[in-house]
């Protein structure tokens, strides 16, 4: 079974069901959305079945395809996949179909059509399934690069009432870091042929390059800031809120849960491995911007009135902890980090998805509007809560297993820098409980309040979205969970739950993908802890 | 000492906190369909894990080595990093659980009553049910990993059940004011496992334990601070208190569950537990006895000027488990009774709390005592019980906290020296106040004229409330008794503590004993010429001494937390967002404005976009083969 193709299946087939979906006529949204969420499902299994024939203790680089593109310059259109690539494939496929059942009985305004909605979601789906898979330089450049078009499109059509605004700073930002990056991605090529004689842009030839310190410096900068504005560390963080504010909730989830991994994914695949004397001369830097991410973010997520730009904020922070977790260069830290954006995926996507759902039943996405929710919603306060929960990583729930490892793991080796990000969790607790009780605590206030006249909830922008839940009427802003709604969100509330009771199974696939790295580094993979004093045990 | 893998019902230990959470699960997601029979669903997963508790330590009893260790899975495991989810049911976590599960029970049946009227009563015990949980989760944890999952999740369960009734502002502020706290103490736990792993490179009890001896000693008494700061925050210890006193916004029976008789006494079990790391710093075991004695003075003041009858409770709770802690900072001579009082306590506690719940029942949920007077006749049982627990606490001879406090304030003289001096007379005098606040207490609720508020017709609560009230008394009356002198706690407890030595008195412990009496003697006279000779007005008198009304105010913990913390924090939160807003993005749109004229028309830029992007494509697409194309014909 390991001989089927399933990294290049998994990137044709939500192409084509992409294609399929821009041909049908838009009138037909009930057959797009059936054949969107068949071919999300599809996807889903390709990546089950990828991870069953996965052997962990196998060659570093497993169910490869390779086949030659551009042979004059030694592009290769190759994929392949480890543990950290594998589980963020099993990420995409999970949260994909759960954010097309989220947008099911969504209607768009205007000319739009759901039908080109999903067809845009199921092509950043190929091309994330192919950013993960590509083992050759070139390709992850252009597939980084390539994605980020159906994401223009799904902020810049479907977005909420500032959705230009957002899609533009989006693109222009992640435009300019892959381009600092292409340079760099040249000038790989170019010392790989001064080396090799012959240029490449395989991953694994490149690896074991010898490259020149200062060099290596350039080349790592190069990739740095591209990364560092896709997962987004302090101070090239500002395009994030306005995008996952205005994105619909279901980019938004892909956005941050999945597009903006690949920039810490980058950090470990190509950053450490490939410049590790320049990685670890530059570490300092990376954790100063990693630990003021978290506490900054942290404070100013605390400051927010709208939630969308709350829980953006928020994912600012956790991205912090990622990058402390990469840039501590342990064995721990790093499973931790990999673990840790799995679980973001997940939890912040099911905050996202609750938060989508508290504005679509109150018309306004500013935290003022709402009040006293608890008592006429009481699934989805508990919902909320929890999702809420996760993201403070609290024990018991998947994030704690993630955010546990990465402080663990990075304190023997960065102490003061650990240190200052734990007190980060009390930050946590304060800018998620803040929200959930003005929200869903006290009496009833804001969209629950009996209406002064007929005034509709003010702006905050929700009543001028193009994606719209049916019947935003007065009535409905009651409603509690539907069961389509405890459907789609059942199965990250499980995921949340099960990762956080036994996250070994999932540690032990990363594992393997994280020792390698750590060696290529030049970090003894077996871990950092020293040995116990007095050698007894 | 060995750790022997569990047998017979031992090693089915782990149900002890599967049932509970199985009870909590089935609550929570079976919805209305249990509402007829869920509170009788989790009073019965809390009874059946008394039961097998109590199986479980007769089991243990006659072991040769009391100390039974449970392996379930592995948790996390990856690097130098092998945390295993297992249980140890050793001596001490054996007298958690019968607490637990025990006082637990009483409450889960007390509550059945209490909440009868409330719609939410499911919610409620499904909470309770996942209280019950994390708490023996805590206890019974065999690694600090373990230990904190349940420290968490008790303060999760706290959370809910402040917040329980939360459309009141004031219970959702609590409820969160309680976690953020409770998180500042967090942190030194988690530091303290980090640093337990960096230099250890273990987090199991069995581990740390065994190597703890061979480290630094500035790195031991760094890793006892730390642990000391999770246990202030989880015990309302200064400077951490100020969240229990807010916490009384839950329903009665949560105070009296969780923020008396249980969670809140975590910190003590957390030191205890560690006693191996505690034992290599007399630095970190000071700074315990410390803030033990600070506490104990803070509660104790503060205890004697509040009229709301649940906060002087909550008070009195601070003030007694800072005699617990002066206990335990005491080292070997302490631990077994600091333990003592920590059961002794938890029974009196709670029973006072019911009491207090059976009160408040009676007068319409009123908890200002000046709207009391008059109750004893009304409420019979409720005054005897309430009574007894009254002569338990300030240690009244014969009683319950007649033996374990005196054997504290003995512990504590025995010391010597002026430390020794010092910390005994604090403790003296923190007998005398307690005598003071709760004759106060018992004067103004249950003697002189009815201060009631009109429609109150005050009743005895029925018996499923009253039954839980009468078991507690009875344990507040014998316990201390039986911990002391029946079946000696020191002797139990000797498998982790060690042996207990005969301790050289500085004071005989006959001068002691009735020196402690005469000043709680004083405590009682004083409350009865303050309060008892004259008439209690029913609003509280606004000319007060400055000592008064700081007392009032909890000592102005409030204050000083607002000042340094709570406003600089929203002050720094809201400059930097103007920063984020105008700072950093402002930069960032002034250069794309320079760049590509006004940042306006970067969000109108629309139109212009996608040519923009193209160029910016093709730009790239030249440089790429602009390279390649030079590259390979070098």
């Amino acid at each position: 079974m390991s001989d089927f193709p399933f990294l290049l299946a998994m990137i044709v087939v939500p192409a084509v069901g992409a294609a399929v979906l821009a041909a049908l006529p838009a009138t037909r949204q009930a057959l797009a959305r059936g054949l969107a969420m068949a071919v999300s499902l599809l996807v889903l299994l390709l990546a089950v079945l990828a991870t069953v024939a996965f052997d962990p203790g196998g060659a570093r680089f497993q169910l490869t395809t390779s086949v030659s593109w551009i042979a004059d310059f030694g592009v290769s259109f190759a994929l392949g996949v480890d543990g950290i690539a594998l589980v963020m494939l099993l990420l995409i496929g999970v949260l994909v179909p759960v954010v097309i059942g989220a947008s099911w009985d969504e209607q768009a305004a205007g000319t739009r059509s759901m039908r080109t909605y999903w067809a845009w979601l199921l092509l950043l789906e190929s091309m994330m399934v192919g950013v993960f898979a590509a083992t050759d330089v070139f390709l992850f450049y252009v597939f980084f690069e390539v994605m980020l078009i159906p994401m223009y499109f799904l902020i810049g059509s479907f977005g909420g009432p500032n959705r230009q605004y957002a899609a533009v700073k989006f693109f222009l930002y992640s435009l300019l870091g892959g381009l600092v990056m292409l340079a760099s991605v040249i000038g790989l090529y170019v010392v790989s042929n001064s080396e090799l004689g012959q240029g490449t842009f395989a991953f694994d030839a490149l690896r074991q390059l010898d490259i020149d310190p200062g060099v290596q410096k350039l080349l790592f900068l190069g990739f740095f800031v591209a990364f560092a504005i896709k997962a987004p560390l302090v101070p090239f963080h500002t395009w994030l809120p306005d995008a996952g504010a205005e994105a619909p909730i279901g980019s938004a989830v892909l956005l941050v849960g999945v597009l903006d991994k690949v920039g810490t994914y980058g950090f470990l695949r190509y950053c450490l491995p490939l410049f590790p004397d320049a990685s670890r001369d530059l570490a300092p830097l990376v954790l100063v911007l990693a630990v003021i991410g978290v506490l900054y973010a942290a404070l100013v997520a605390m400051g927010q009135s709208d939630m969308k730009r709350l829980v953006s904020y928020t994912s600012i922070a956790h991205f912090g902890f990622i990058a402390l977790g990469i840039f501590a260069f342990s064995t721990e830290a790093a499973t931790g980090a990999v673990l840790y954006m799995v679980n973001h995926g997940i939890a912040t996507g099911l905050l996202f998805l609750v938060v989508g759902i508290v504005i679509s039943r109150g018309g306004s996405r500013q935290i003022r509007d709402y009040g006293g929710l608890a008592a006429k919603a009481p699934l989805l306060a508990g919902v909320f809560l929890l999702a809420g929960l996760a993201s403070l990583a609290l024990p018991g729930t998947n994030s704690f297993v993630s955010e546990f490892l990465v402080l663990i793991g990075s304190f023997p080796r960065e102490p003061v820098f650990t240190i200052l990000a734990t007190t980060g969790i009390v930050l946590a607790a304060l800018y998620i409980l803040l929200m959930y009780q003005r929200v869903f605590h006290g009496p009833p206030r804001g969209v629950l309040a009996p209406p002064p006249d007929d005034a509709a909830p003010t702006d905050g922008g929700g009543s001028t979205a193009v994606l719209t839940a049916p019947a935003p009427a007065r009535t409905s802003v009651l409603r509690d969970l539907s069961r389509r709604e405890l459907a789609v969100l059942a199965p990250l509330v499980a995921l949340v739950i099960g990762l956080g009771v036994y996250p070994q199974p999932l540690i032990d696939l990363i594992d393997p993908g994280v020792q390698a790295t750590m060696s290529d580094v030049g970090v003894d993979p077996g871990g950092s802890a020293p040995e116990a004093p007095g050698g007894t045990d | 000492m060995e750790t022997l893998p569990a047998t017979g019902l031992l090693s089915a230990s782990w149900l002890l906190i599967a049932l509970p959470l199985a009870g909590a699960a089935v609550l929570l997601l079976g919805g209305r369909r249990t509402d007829r029979w869920g509170h009788l669903l989790g009073t019965g997963t809390v009874v059946a894990a008394f039961v097998l508790g109590l199986v479980c330590t007769v089991q243990l009893a006659g072991l040769d080595e009391r100390s039974a260790n449970v392996d379930l899975f592995t948790f996390i495991s990856t690097g130098n990093l092998d945390v295993e989810a297992g249980l140890l049911f050793d001596p001490l976590s054996a007298v958690f659980v019968l607490l637990i599960t025990g006082v637990g029970a009483l409450i889960h049946v007390y509550s059945i009553g209490y909440m009868a009227h409330d719609p939410a009563r499911r919610r409620f015990f499904a909470y309770l049910n996942l209280f019950v949980a994390a708490m023996l989760l805590l206890v019974l944890g065999n690694s600090y990993v373990a230990l904190y999952v349940g420290w968490e999740g008790v303060g999760l369960a706290s959370y809910l059940l402040i917040a329980f009734w939360y459309t009141r502002p004031a219970a959702a502020t609590a409820a969160k004011k309680a976690f953020i706290m409770n998180r500042v103490g967090d942190v030194g736990l988690a530091l303290a496992i980090f640093l337990m792993f960096a230099q250890l490179g273990t987090t199991s009890y069995a581990g740390v334990f065994g190597q703890v001896g061979l480290l630094a000693g500035g790195t031991v008494t760094a890793m006892g601070l730390l642990l000391l700061l999770g246990a202030c925050g989880k015990s309302g210890q200064f400077p951490l208190q100020a969240w229990l006193p807010d916490a009384m916004e839950g329903p009665t029976p949560v105070s009296a569950l969780i923020h008396a008789a249980t969670m809140v006494t975590a910190g003590v079990y957390l030191i205890a537990r560690s006693a191996p790391v505690f034992d290599e710093t007399p630095t970190a075991r000071t700074v315990v006895l410390v803030i033990g004695a600070v506490t104990l003075m803070i509660g104790a003041i503060a205890g004697c000027a509040y009229d709301d009858i649940k906060k002087v409770l909550a008070y009195s709770t601070v003030s007694q488990i800072g005699y617990m802690f002066v206990a335990v900072g005491l080292g070997p001579v302490g631990y077994a009774a600091g333990i003592a009082h920590l059961l002794a306590h938890g029974f009196f506690k709670a029973g006072l709390f019911l009491g207090a719940g059976s009160v408040m029942h009676a007068m319409n949920d009123q908890v200002d005592m000046r709207r009391y007077g008059a109750l004893a006749r009304r409420l019979p049982i409720t005054f005897a019980t309430f009574g007894l627990g009254y002569l338990a606490l300030i240690g009244f001879p014969l009683l319950s906290g007649w033996w374990t406090k005196d054997a504290i304030i003995e512990a504590a003289l025995d010391r010597g020296g002026a430390s020794g001096w010092l910390l005994g007379g604090v403790a003296v005098l923190g007998a005398g106040l307690t005598a003071f606040y709760m004759t106060r207490l018992m004067l103004m609720t249950f003697f002189g004229r009815a201060r009631w508020e009109e429609g109150v017709h005050p009743h005895e609560s029925p018996p499923v409330m009253t039954v839980p009230m009468v078991v507690l008394a009875v344990g507040s009356v014998l316990a201390g008794f039986v911990l002391v002198q029946a079946l000696p706690l020191e002797r139990w407890l000797a498998p982790v503590f060690g042996e207990p030595e005969e301790a050289a008195h500085v004071v005989a412990p006959v001068t002691v004993g009735l020196v402690v009496f005469a000043v709680m003697a004083l405590g009682i006279g004083a409350a009865w010429l303050f309060v008892g000779r004259r008439e209690v007005p029913v609003t509280a008198p606004a000319r007060v001494s400055p000592v008064v009304a700081a007392a009032r105010r909890g000592l102005y913990a409030d204050a000083v937390n607002e000042s340094l913390f709570m406003r600089p924090g929203m002050w720094l939160t809201r400059a930097l967002v103007w920063l984020d807003n105008r700072g950093v993005d402002g930069v960032v749109n002034g250069t794309a404005a320079a760049l590509g004229g006004s940042s306006s028309r970067l969000g109108r830029a629309q139109t212009g976009f996608v040519r923009s992007y193209a160029l910016g494509m093709l730009g790239g697409a030249v440089l790429v083969a602009g390279a390649l194309v030079a590259v390979t014909t070098a």
